[in-house]
């Protein structure tokens, strides 16, 4: 495998995960309650662990010095390469499980391919990351049955949810020529191959809630080339804000 | 971190290795039963505690009355005879 794509599409996985777990995280102490904010707090260790693996991997792979901190802490907006979905704001609780929702489904339908990686290193953090990303899947999916089949506030909220968060979702079904590559290679699976099972199973979950899936299209798309959202930048002036005010501190 | 007041209470029960019972470990709030069980694991067992979690609606629980305690319990308070104390054990049995 050319390590140039291998260490591109191991950064755009990391990004996705450092970005969701760095909104996740703003619910920390902010949840609705003592339960939920501990659960949500879990999912983003989690994504931060795998994050980490992910990072610290690439950076070898890059082969220039740059270690996970390095790759996490000190780039430029225009050099993070995750998904827009990941670091759109969390507006509300519902918003944020119908996101994780999302993601962790996508996710755990990856990483179910890519335990059969050509990588044996990836093979290694699936394995890992499997048993986690289904548990998030779970989570998720039985709050978005909870509020979508809930009270009318509920079921407005989750409406207004999914016409926000439904035109980010056809980024992550979306190839181009470095994944077309890394899937050539049986590295990773092609993003557009796991659209099918991700839309049967989101379906599904919709049916349960009473909530209308909306059809899936490439609608908003640049995250993978660096092109972000206006939310961005605050999120990365938090998240970077330690490294870049007392550089290379450690605790 | 305002609570409804219907939240519902639920009892959490950890078995922390296999061949062991299980133990109460707290209670939290939840609206329903795999919701509980879902906030059990995540309040719970986040440093390894367990291998099985039992949530049962607190108010399931049929509890003594704490003025009771007197009636209850003080009775056995002076029969020291039920007490397994005055058997000599056998050297061959070792420690129990």
């Amino acid at each position: 495998m050319n390590n140039d794509i291998l260490f591109k599409g191991l950064l755009r996985l990391a990004d996705d995960h450092l970005i969701l777990s760095q909104r996740l995280s703003e619910w920390c102490g902010h949840a609705p309650n003592l339960e939920e904010d501990l659960a949500l707090s879990n999912i983003a260790l989690d994504l931060i662990g795998q994050a980490r693996a992910l990072y610290s991997w690439a950076g070898e792979t890059e082969g220039k010095g740059r270690s996970e901190d390095d790759l996490a802490f000190l780039r430029l907006e225009r050099e993070y390469v995750n998904l827009q979905l990941c670091e759109i704001s969390n507006h509300d609780f519902g918003f944020t499980v119908l996101r994780q929702l999302a993601f962790s489904l996508y996710m755990r339908n990856f990483w179910e391919h890519a335990t059969q990686s050509s990588e044996e290193q990836l093979c290694g953090i699936a394995a890992k990351a499997i048993k986690e990303s289904t548990y998030h899947v779970r989570h998720c999916a039985e709050w978005v049955i909870r509020l979508g089949d809930g009270t009318e506030e509920s079921q407005n909220r989750m409406n207004d949810a999914i016409e926000r968060l439904s035109p980010y979702w056809g980024e992550l079904f979306e190839d181009d020529d470095i994944v077309g590559a890394l899937a050539k290679d049986k590295v990773m699976p092609l993003p557009s191959s796991i659209k099918s099972s991700w839309h049967k199973e989101m379906q599904s979950i919709f049916n349960e809630a009473g909530l209308t899936l909306p059809d899936i299209e490439l609608t908003l798309s640049g995250g993978r080339q660096g092109y972000h959202t206006e939310e961005m930048g605050y999120l990365l002036s938090e998240l970077q804000y330690m490294q870049r005010t007392y550089p290379n501190m450690s605790w | 971190m305002t609570k409804s007041v219907e939240t519902p209470l639920w009892e959490v029960f950890i078995r922390p290795r296999n061949g062991l019972s299980h133990r109460h470990c707290g209670s939290l709030h939840a609206a329903d039963a795999e919701l509980a069980l879902q906030a059990a694991r995540d309040v719970y067992t986040r440093r390894g505690e367990g291998q099985s979690v039992w949530v049962v609606p607190s108010a399931s629980i049929i509890a003594s009355d704490p003025q009771d305690k007197d009636m209850m319990f003080e009775p056995s308070d002076d029969k020291i005879y039920r007490h397994p104390t005055f058997y000599d054990i056998p050297d061959d049995i070792g420690h129990m």
